[in-house]
C-alpha cells in the first residue's frame, strides 16, 4: 500500500470521542457508516467474526493488531455474507499467506460491500468501549461533523429486532454427515455454519426460519429442537419466546447464545445488557456439575438473569465475571449455554455439550 | 483442591551455571517458584550451584544449597534436609535429568522423597524418542518418520527406511546439543558417532528431514484437574532446520487460520494428557508443512523452559509461578491472575501486541568457530522487543540486540550487504546466519521478487511482506530528501507512520545524512512522542494493575502519575560473553534494597530470561531496548508521570548493569546519573587520566601506553618490553584482547583489532577510543577487590579475591578464592589500601573493582609486600564477582551499593542493619568459570585475555582444595580418584606443574609427559611413566592423542605459551574434549585440582548451607 492511495478516514463514538485511521474495504456512498461498536479479542478466526450474524447491527474492533495474514476462503465463512456494519482495526496485511487462502481480506470486505478503518489505536478504542461501554457510532471518509451528526443519530442494538434481517425465512435441509438418524430442526434466529456442521454429525438437519410455529415445528417430527444463535437484543425478537414456551416439553430442546436467552425468557427470566458484551476466545467459563474449566468462544452483549430462572439450574459459570453461561431445565428436557461450544472460531473444550444434546434425545426427552 | 497439607518441605533443584541452552530464564523460573512456595508456607530447600543467581539469594530459601548438581550431593541433601518432595521442573534439563538419576538411583524412595510437578514416566516418555513417538502414534498423531539406534551399524542400517537427508539427535540432551543434518553418508556416520557420544544413554533418534517447514511452539499448562490453556502459541521466522533458540520467533503465531490453529492447540492438550504432565507448564513443538498445512508433533517439554520464560514476559502470565502453585495441588480456576486480581488464571491470554524475540550469538569471540545456525543451539542471549505491529517488534528487537544496528538496515551496517551481487546475496541468505535478516531485507530492498527469496530462505512470505511494509516506508522517507530540510519537511503523520514502522531516530538520521541528537529534536518540535501502552494479559479487557509497559507511537499514553520519589535502573540488555546474569543480579538486588528504602522502583530493560523482567520485580517495568533513544523516551515519560502526580525522579542508575547502561551514562543530564558520576567512569577508562592517578597515588602500574596506529604499538613495545597485553578501551569481557610475545604476533593482534569488523560496529578505533597496551607480567596471581565507597569518603571492602589461574587468563574465565587463602597479610592490607586511595581519588560514590598484579617474588628480589603489587585497572562499577562475593561473606553489597549511590552512607547502613560484617567461619569460597567448548569442538579450547566463559558455579568448603574439587564437579569437570594423568607443559609453568606432578604421583597416579616436561619432572625425582613425543615430530613415543582418545588418560594438563607453539597443544586440546578427559590448562588449576584430589580422599563430600555458613558471624573460626 503505498502512502498515495491512503485515505484518511475518522470514527467518531455518540460521545463524540474521535480516533484517526485510513479508509479498508468498501466505500459506502457518503462516506458513513453507522453501527454499534463492539470489541472482539480473538488472536485467530476474523473471518468466522465477521461473517457471524450475530453480528448484525455492529462494527468490530479487534484488539489484536494484524488483521488479514492468512487471507479468507469459502470453508471458514460463518454465513453466506459477512453481517457486521464495519470492521476497525490496527493493521491490516498487506499479504496473505496460508494454503488455505483463496484471496485476500480486504477484495473479500470489498466485494461483500463491508467498509472499515485500519491505522486506528484500536487499544484506546477498546479501552473507551469498556470503561463507556459498546456504543453507537459513524467512521468513514466523510468529515468530522458529518461523522459526529452520523455519530448522534445512530442506534443501539436495545429494542431492535435484528433476527428477521439475518433469519432465512425458506430453510433448509442439511443431511447428516455420518448416516447418524436423529432428525433435528434448528429454528435460525442467524444460524452459524459451524454450529450446523456440529449439528449434522447427530442426525439430519432442518434449518427453518425464525418465524415458524411450534405446531411447524413439531410436524417435522424432530427428535431435538435447537435454537440458535443470533443479533442484537433478545428482548425484542418477536414471537420466538412464545415457540420456545409451545415446544418446551414436548421435544428435548438445546439453545446456544441468543438461543439460550429464548429459551430463559420461555421459562420467565429476563435479560440485561452487559456493559461491553463477551467477544472473544479465552474466556474460562466453570461447569458447575464437574469443575472443569472450559476455555470458550463468546459473543454476546445481553445475558440472562439467574435470579429469575424456574424449572432450571445454573449448569455454567463464567469465572471472570460470575455471568450466566449456562442452564439445564429440571422438570423438561432442555438446556442451553450463552457461549459457543460449536467454536468457529475459537477453543473446541465444550463441543462436549452436542454430545449432551444426542444423549437427551436419546433418552426421548426424559431430562 | 487446595495446597496439599501433607507436604512440609520441597527441595527445589535449580540449573547450575549459565550454558548455551540453559541461561538465565531459569533463575526467573526457580526464583519465582522458591516466593511462591514459601508465600505458600513450605520450608524451601534449594540445590543450585550457580551463585550469581537471585535464587541463590538466602533470603529466597530456608536452606540454600550452593553445591555441584550432581546425584551423590543431592542425595546428601536428601539425607540432612529430608524433604518431603523434590520440584524438578523449574530447572531446566539439568534439573529434570537429575530427578530421573535420583529417581533410577533409587534415591527418592531411599529417601521417601516424592517428585511434584512431574514424576518420572512422564518425564521418560517425553524424552526418550522412542517413547515419545510411539505415545504419539497411540493418540493419533503425526511425527517426523524416525527410527532409533544405539551404535553405528545399527543406524546404518535403518537408515534406509527413511532416506537422506536425516534430522540426528540424541536422547536425553539439552538445547539440541550433538543434533544435526546429514545429507550425505560421510555427514551421516560422523554425526551418528557424535550423537551416540553426546547422549548420556547412548542412543540417537534419526528422523524425516522437514526442513523448511513452518515451526510453532505452544506454551500449555495443566492441572491436575485436568484444566488446560495456552499461554501463548509462537511462531518461528526462521524454519524447521535452525534450532529454536536460535531462531527468530514471534508471538502470537501470525499466520494459521483459526481451524490450524485450534487443530494444533487440540493436539497439544493429547500430547499433555498421553504424556501424562499432571500439573505445571511444557511447550509442544510442531511443524508444519507450508504447502499443504500438514501438522507434525516434534517435540515436547514437560517443564517449564526458555520458551516459557519468552511466553511469560511476552504474555505477562507468569507461567513458573503458576506451575509452582500446581505442583503443590492447587487447580487453575484457584489461582488469581495478578495482572487483573479479578480474574482467575484458567483462561487464555490475548496480547494486542507482537513480540519479538531474536538471539545473539558470540561466533566473533571464538576464533575457527562458523555462524551456521542449525540444530543444534550456539546462541549465549536474547532480546525481545513488543510492538503494536511485527515490523516495529522487529526493529526495537534488532536494536536491542547492542550490535551497532539501529534496526533492520537503514544504518551503515547495511553498507557491506549492499555492495554484495544480487546472486551472492541469494546465496548468503540462503544459510541461516546471524546477518541473514539484514541480507534478506537488502534483496527485498533491491527489489528481488519476495517469492524467490521465499523460496531460497524458506521465510513465510507474509513476514517478507511486512519487511517489504518497512522498506517502502524508508522509500516514502527518502522522498523528502536529505539533512536538516529534509526533517523540517516531515509532518507529523509522516513522523508518526515512521515510528509505527519502528524505525529509530538512529535509521532516520542515517537515512538523512543528520545526526541522532537532530532527528530526536526535530520529532519532539513536531509533537511525535511514544505513547506507552500495557501488557495486561487480556488485550485491555480488564483493567490492568500491573505496570508493565512498552513503548509504541499510539494516540494515548497508559503511564500512570505517580506521587513517590523513584530511581530508574537500566539493565543489562542481551546476555552475552562478559555481560551476563551477574548484572540482572545487581539491578534486581537496586530494586529490592530501593523499593525497601520507599523509593518507587522503575526497570528498563529487553532480556526476557531474566528476574529484572519480572512484573513484580519493580515497580514499574518498561520493556524497551537500552539505546539512548529509548531510555531518553523512558526517562521523559516518568519526568511526566512525576509531575503530574506529585513526584519526583531522584535519578538514574547506571552501574550495575554492565557495558550497556554506562555507555548510556554521558548521554543523560549528568544531575540524573546516581552515584559515581560519569566523568570518574571516565577517568578509570582513558589511559592517560587513570596513569596520572596512580602516579599521584603513588601506587605502581605496569608499564604502557596508547596507539591508534600499529607505528605507534610498536613504539610503546619498544619502550616496555615483551610479553605485552594489547586490548581495546570500553570494551567489557576482554573483547579481542590479547598477550603478544613478538612483533609478528604484536602485528596480527593489531590487524584483528583495527579489521574485525565486529569491533568496529562496536565503536571502533579512534584517538577517543585508543588501544591500551601493557607489559605483561609473569608469574604474577591476579586480584580482583569488590568495594563501596559513600559520598562522605567511608569504603568497605568487599572482598579480596585471589585468581587461580596466572594473571593473563581473563578474570571472567579465571577460578578464584575468596578468602585469598595464597596471600599473606601483609599484601591483603597493601591491596586494601590501594582500593581505598583509588575510590577516594575518583571520588567513586557506589561499587568499585579493582584489578590487580601480585608478582611472586623472584629469589633475591625484595618480598616487601608493597613492592609486589601492581594495579592493572579499575571500574566504577558493579563487576561480575560482586554476587559471588555476597555469597562467600553474607554482605548484601549491591543492596548497601544501590542505597549508597542514592546518597545514604556506610555509617547509616550499618545503623540501619543492612551492612554487616563479612561472616568468617574458616570456609573458603571457589568461583568457576563454565566454558562452551563442548558446543564448538572446532575451537581452541585455551584460556587467554579474552573472556570465553558463559556461566560460573561456586563451591564452598572447610579448605581451600576441598572447596576447589567442588567448584570442578559444579562446572562439569570430575576429577578422577586414579588413573594416569597426562602432562604438557610451557617452560614458564614447569616448576608449578612440577608440584601438582608430585602431589599426583604421591597419591599414586601414574604421570606421563611430552619429552621437555618429562625430563623436567624426572630430574625432580618424579617418576615418569610413558613419554610422549610431540606431534610433527621425529621423536620416539606414544602419540598423545591416541593416549587420550583411546581412554588410557584420566586427565590432561597441558598450558600453551600464548599463542606460540600451538598446534600440538591444540590436537591434544580437542582430543580431550572429544573423550571427555578433564583438562587443565594452566598449571596453577593443575596443583589446585591435586591437591583436591588429595583432600576429598581425606574426608568425606560435606554439604552444608549458606544460611548455616553465614549464620557462623564475623567472629567466629580462624578467619
Amino acid at each position: 500500500m503505498s502512502s498515495s492511495s491512503v485515505q484518511p478516514a475518522a470514527i467518531v463514538l455518540a460521545d463524540g470521542s474521535l480516533f484517526e485511521g485510513e479508509a479498508i474495504g468498501a466505500h459506502p456512498d457518503g462516506g458513513v457508516t453507522t453501527g454499534e461498536f463492539v470489541f472482539n479479542t480473538v488472536l485467530s478466526g476474523y473471518q468466522e467474526v465477521i461473517s457471524d450474524p450475530s453480528y448484525a447491527g455492529q462494527v468490530v474492533t479487534f484488539t489484536y493488531p494484524h488483521i488479514g495474514n492468512y487471507g479468507v476462503n469459502r470453508a471458514d465463512n460463518e454465513a453466506l455474507r459477512p453481517h457486521c456494519r464495519g470492521v476497525v482495526v490496527r493493521d491490516l496485511s498487506r499479504r496473505a499467506s496460508n494454503h488455505r487462502s483463496e484471496g485476500s481480506l480486504e477484495d473479500w470486505l470489498t466485494r461483500h460491500g463491508v467498509p472499515g478503518i485500519a491505522g486506528v489505536d484500536t487499544r484506546r478504542l477498546t479501552k473507551h468501549l469498556r470503561d463507556h461501554g459498546a456504543m453507537p457510532g459513524a467512521f468513514g471518509t466523510a468529515d468530522e461533523s458529518e461523522l459526529t451528526s452520523a455519530a448522534g443519530g445512530a442506534g443501539g442494538t436495545d429494542g431492535h429486532d435484528y433476527v428477521i434481517d439475518v433469519t432465512d425465512p425458506a430453510g433448509r435441509t442439511v443431511p447428516s454427515v455420518n448416516g447418524a438418524p436423529r432428525r433435528i430442526v434448528a429454528l435460525d434466529l442467524g444460524v452459524k455454519d459451524t454450529i450446523v456442521e456440529q449439528l449434522v454429525q447427530l442426525g439430519s438437519v432442518d434449518v427453518v426460519g425464525s418465524g415458524t410455529s411450534a405446531a411447524d415445528v413439531l410436524a417435522r417430527e424432530p427428535d431435538g429442537v435447537f435454537i440458535s444463535n443470533g443479533p442484537g437484543d433478545p428482548a425484542a425478537v418477536a414471537g420466538v419466546a412464545a415457540t420456545v414456551d409451545a415446544l418446551l416439553g414436548e421435544v428435548p430442546i438445546f439453545g446456544i447464545c441468543m438461543g439460550q436467552q429464548m429459551l430463559a425468557s420461555a421459562l420467565g427470566a429476563d435479560t440485561y445488557k452487559l456493559p461491553f458484551g463477551h467477544h472473544g476466545g479465552n474466556h474460562p467459563v466453570q461447569d458447575l456439575d464437574t469443575g472443569r474449566v472450559e476455555i470458550t468462544s463468546q459473543n454476546h452483549n445481553y445475558c440472562v438473569d439467574p435470579d429469575q430462572l424456574t424449572g432450571a439450574r445454573v449448569t455454567h459459570r463464567n469465572l471472570n465475571d460470575g455471568t450466566l453461561e449456562g442452564f439445564a431445565c429440571t422438570e423438561v428436557a432442555a438446556f442451553a449455554v450463552q457461549y459457543h461450544p460449536e467454536a468457529g472460531p475459537g477453543p473446541h473444550d465444550s463441543r462436549y455439550l452436542f454430545g449432551r444434546f444426542a444423549e437427551l434425545m436419546d433418552r426421548k426427552g426424559r431430562p | 483442591m487446595p495446597r496439599r497439607d501433607d507436604l512440609e518441605s520441597i527441595l527445589i533443584l535449580g540449573s547450575g551455571p549459565i550454558v548455551i541452552g540453559q541461561a538465565c530464564e531459569f533463575d526467573y523460573s526457580g526464583t519465582q517458584a522458591c516466593r511462591v512456595l514459601r508465600e505458600e508456607g513450605y520450608r524451601v530447600i534449594l540445590a543450585n550451584s550457580n551463585p550469581a543467581t537471585i535464587m541463590t539469594d538466602p533470603d529466597f530459601a530456608d536452606a540454600t544449597y550452593i553445591e555441584p548438581l550432581v546425584p551423590e550431593v543431592i542425595e546428601r541433601i536428601l539425607e540432612v534436609e529430608k524433604p518431603d518432595a523434590v520440584l524438578p521442573t523449574l530447572g531446566g534439563q539439568t534439573a529434570l535429568n537429575l530427578a530421573m538419576d535420583l529417581h533410577n538411583s533409587g534415591a527418592l524412595e531411599r529417601h521417601g522423597v516424592e517428585l511434584i510437578g512431574a514424576r518420572a514416566e512422564p518425564i521418560a516418555t517425553a524424552e526418550d524418542r522412542a517413547l515419545f513417538s510411539r505415545a504419539m502414534a497411540e493418540i493419533g498423531l503425526a511425527t517426523p518418520r524416525s527410527v532409533i539406534a544405539h551404535d553405528l551399524d545399527e543406524a546404518k542400517r535403518l537408515v534406509g527406511e527413511i532416506g537422506l537427508p536425516v534430522v540426528i539427535r540424541p536422547a536425553y540432551i539439552l538445547g539440541g546439543k550433538g543434533t544435526g543434518i546429514a545429507a550425505t553418508p560421510g555427514e551421516f556416520e560422523q554425526m551418528v558417532a557424535a550423537g551416540l557420544d553426546a547422549s548420556p544413554i547412548t542412543e540417537v533418534l534419526i528422523e524425516e528431514s522437514i526442513a523448511g517447514w513452518k515451526e510453532y511452539e505452544l506454551e500449555v499448562m495443566r492441572d491436575h484437574a485436568d484444566n488446560c490453556v495456552v499461554i501463548c502459541s509462537i511462531e518461528n521466522i526462521d524454519p524447521m532446520g535452525v534450532h529454536t533458540g536460535d531462531s527468530i520467533t514471534v508471538a502470537p503465531a501470525q499466520t494459521l487460520s483459526d481451524v490450524e490453529y485450534q487443530a494444533m492447540r487440540d493436539a497439544a492438550f493429547a500430547v499433555l494428557r498421553r504424556v501424562g504432565v499432571e500439573t505445571g507448564g511444557s511447550n509442544v513443538q510442531f511443524a508444519v508443512d507450508p504447502a499443504d498445512g500438514r501438522q507434525v508433533v516434534i517435540e515436547m517439554n514437560p517443564r517449564v523452559s526458555r520458551s516459557s520464560a519468552l511466553a511469560s514476559k511476552a504474555t505477562g502470565f507468569p507461567i513458573a509461578k503458576i506451575a509452582a502453585k500446581l505442583a503443590v495441588g492447587y487447580t487453575l480456576p484457584e489461582i488469581p491472575n495478578d495482572i487483573t486480581r479479578k480474574t482467575p488464571a484458567s483462561f487464555e491470554p490475548v496480547i494486542d501486541y507482537v513480540v519479538t524475540k531474536v538471539p545473539r550469538w558470540a561466533f566473533e569471540k571464538l576464533p575457527g568457530s562458523s555462524p551456521r545456525l542449525g540444530t543444534q543451539m550456539q546462541s549465549v542471549g536474547e532480546a525481545m522487543a513488543i510492538g503494536r505491529t511485527f515490523p516495529e517488534s522487529l526493529q526495537k528487537a534488532l536494536r536491542s540486540l547492542e550490535q551497532g544496528r539501529f534496526g533492520l538496515n537503514c544504518d551503515p551496517g547495511e553498507v557491506a550487504l549492499d555492495a554484495l551481487d544480487t546472486a551472492e546475496l541469494l546465496d548468503a541468505a540462503s544459510v541461516a546466519t546471524p546477518d541473514r535478516l539484514f541480507q534478506v531485507e537488502s534483496l527485498l530492498r533491491r527489489g528481488v521478487d519476495p517469492d524467490l527469496v521465499h523460496d531460497r530462505t524458506k521465510i513465510d512470505p507474509w513476514f517478507l511482506s511486512e519487511m517489504l511494509g518497512i522498506i517502502s516506508e524508508r522509500e516514502a522517507l527518502a522522498e523528502f530528501g536529505q539533512g536538516a530540510a529534509a526533517l523540517e519537511a516531515l509532518d507529523r503523520r509522516s513522523w508518526r507512520r515512521a515510528k509505527r514502522f519502528g524505525f529509530s531516530d538512529a535509521q532516520i538520521g542515517y537515512l538523512f545524512g543528520v545526526a541522532e541528537d537532530e532527528v530526536r529534536s526535530a520529532r519532539l518540535a513536531a509533537g511525535v512522542e511514544p505513547t506507552y501502552k500495557t501488557v495486561d494479559t487480556c488485550a485491555a479487557e480488564f483493567e490492568a494493575e500491573t505496570p508493565y509497559h512498552y513503548g509504541t507511537y499510539e494516540d494515548t499514553t497508559e503511564v500512570a502519575p505517580s506521587s513517590r520519589e523513584k530511581v530508574l535502573i537500566l539493565g543489562s540488555g542481551p546476555n552475552r560473553i562478559g555481560q551476563g546474569i551477574e548484572f540482572d543480579y545487581c539491578c534486581v538486588h537496586a530494586c529490592f534494597a530501593l523499593g525497601d528504602a520507599g523509593y518507587e522502583t522503575v526497570m528498563v530493560n529487553c532480556n526476557p530470561e531474566t528476574v529484572s523482567t519480572d512484573y513484580d520485580t519493580s515497580d514499574r517495568l518498561y520493556f524497551e531496548p537500552l539505546t539512548e533513544e529509548d531510555v531518553l523516551n523512558v526517562i521523559d515519560a516518568e519526568r511526566r508521570s512525576a509531575e503530574q502526580g506529585g513526584g519526583s525522579l531522584a535519578g538514574v542508575i547506571v552501574s550495575l548493569g554492565g557495558q550497556t547502561p554506562l555507555k548510556l551514562a554521558d548521554r543523560l543530564d549528568p544531575e540524573l546519573v546516581l552515584g559515581t558520576p560519569a566523568a570518574s567512569i571516565d577517568a578509570a577508562e582513558d589511559r592517560d587520566i587513570w596513569a596520572s592517578v596512580c602516579a599521584r597515588l603513588e601506587i605502581p602500574q605496569p608499564a604502557g601506553g596508547t596507539a591508534t596506529t600499529l607505528a605507534e604499538a610498536s613504539g610503546v613495545v619498544e619502550r616496555i618490553g615483551y610479553p605485552a597485553l594489547v586490548r581495546p578501551s570500553y570494551v567489557l569481557g576482554g573483547r579481542a584482547m590479547e598477550i603478544v610475545y613478538s612483533d609478528d604476533d604484536l602485528e596480527r593482534a593489531w590487524k584483528a583489532i583495527a579489521t574485525d569488523g565486529t569491533l568496529g560496529r562496536e565503536g571502533g578505533l579512534s584517538a577517543l577510543r585508543p588501544v591500551l597496551i601493557d607489559r605483561f607480567l609473569e608469574d604474577a596471581t591476579e586480584v580482583d577487590v569488590d568495594a563501596i565507597r559513600d559520598h562522605a569518603g567511608d569504603v568497605v571492602i568487599g572482598g579480596v579475591m585471589e585468581h587461580v589461574e596466572e594473571a593473563g587468563v581473563h578474570s571472567g574465565d579465571s577460578a578464584c578464592a575468596i578468602p585469598p587463602v595464597g596471600l599473606s597479610d601483609a599484601t591483603v592490607s597493601v591491596l586494601e589500601d590501594y582500593t581505598r586511595r583509588i575510590a577516594s581519588e575518583l571520588g567513586v560514590q557506589g561499587l568499585i573493582n579493582v584489578q590487580f598484579a601480585v608478582k611472586r617474588p623472584a629469589v633475591g628480589e625484595p618480598t616487601d609486600a608493597g613492592a609486589q603489587v601492581f594495579v592493572i585497572e579499575a571500574n566504577p562499577r558493579a563487576s561480575r564477582t560482586v554476587p559471588f562475593v555476597a555469597k562467600a561473606t553474607g554482605v548484601p553489597l549491591v543492596k548497601v551499593a544501590a542505597r549508597v549511590m542514592c546518597g545514604a552512607t556506610l555509617e547509616e547502613l550499618r545503623e540501619e542493619g543492612l551492612l554487616t560484617e563479612p561472616v568468617k567461619g574458616g570456609h573458603v569460597a571457589v568461583k568457576e568459570a563454565v566454558l562452551p567448548w563442548t558446543r564448538f569442538p572446532e575451537v581452541d579450547s585455551v584460556l587467554g585475555p579474552e573472556m570465553r566463559s558463559t556461566g560460573e558455579v561456586m563451591g564452598i568448603g572447610m579448605s581451600m582444595p576441598l572447596a576447589f574439587a567442588k567448584s570442578q564437579l559444579a562446572a562439569g569437570d570430575v576429577l578422577p580418584d586414579e588413573g594416569t594423568v597426562f602432562f604438557s607443559l610451557a617452560d614458564r609453568d614447569k616448576a608449578v606443574g612440577e608440584e601438582a606432578a608430585r602431589v599426583l604421583s604421591s597419591l599414586g597416579f601414574t604421570i606421563v609427559a611430552t619429552s621437555g616436561t618429562a625430563e623436567h619432572l624426572r630430574d625432580a625425582g618424579i617418576p615418569v611413566g610413558d613419554v610422549v613425543a610431540k606431534l610433527h615430530s621425529d621423536e620416539a613415543g606414544s602419540d598423545g592423542v591416541d593416549l587420550i582418545s583411546s581412554g588410557q588418560v584420566q586427565l590432561v594438563v597441558n598450558s600453551p605459551r600464548g599463542r606460540g607453539p600451538r598446534a600440538d597443544g591444540a590436537h591434544l586440546r580437542r582430543a580431550a574434549g572429544a573423550a571427555k578427559v578433564p583438562l587443565l590448562t594452566t598449571a596453577a588449576a593443575a596443583l589446585a585440582a591435586a591437591r583436591g584430589i588429595a583432600d576429598r580422599r581425606d574426608r568425606e563430600l560435606e554439604v552444608r548451607s549458606l544460611q548455616s555458613y553465614h549464620a557462623a558471624g564475623p567472629s567466629d573460626g580462624p578467619g
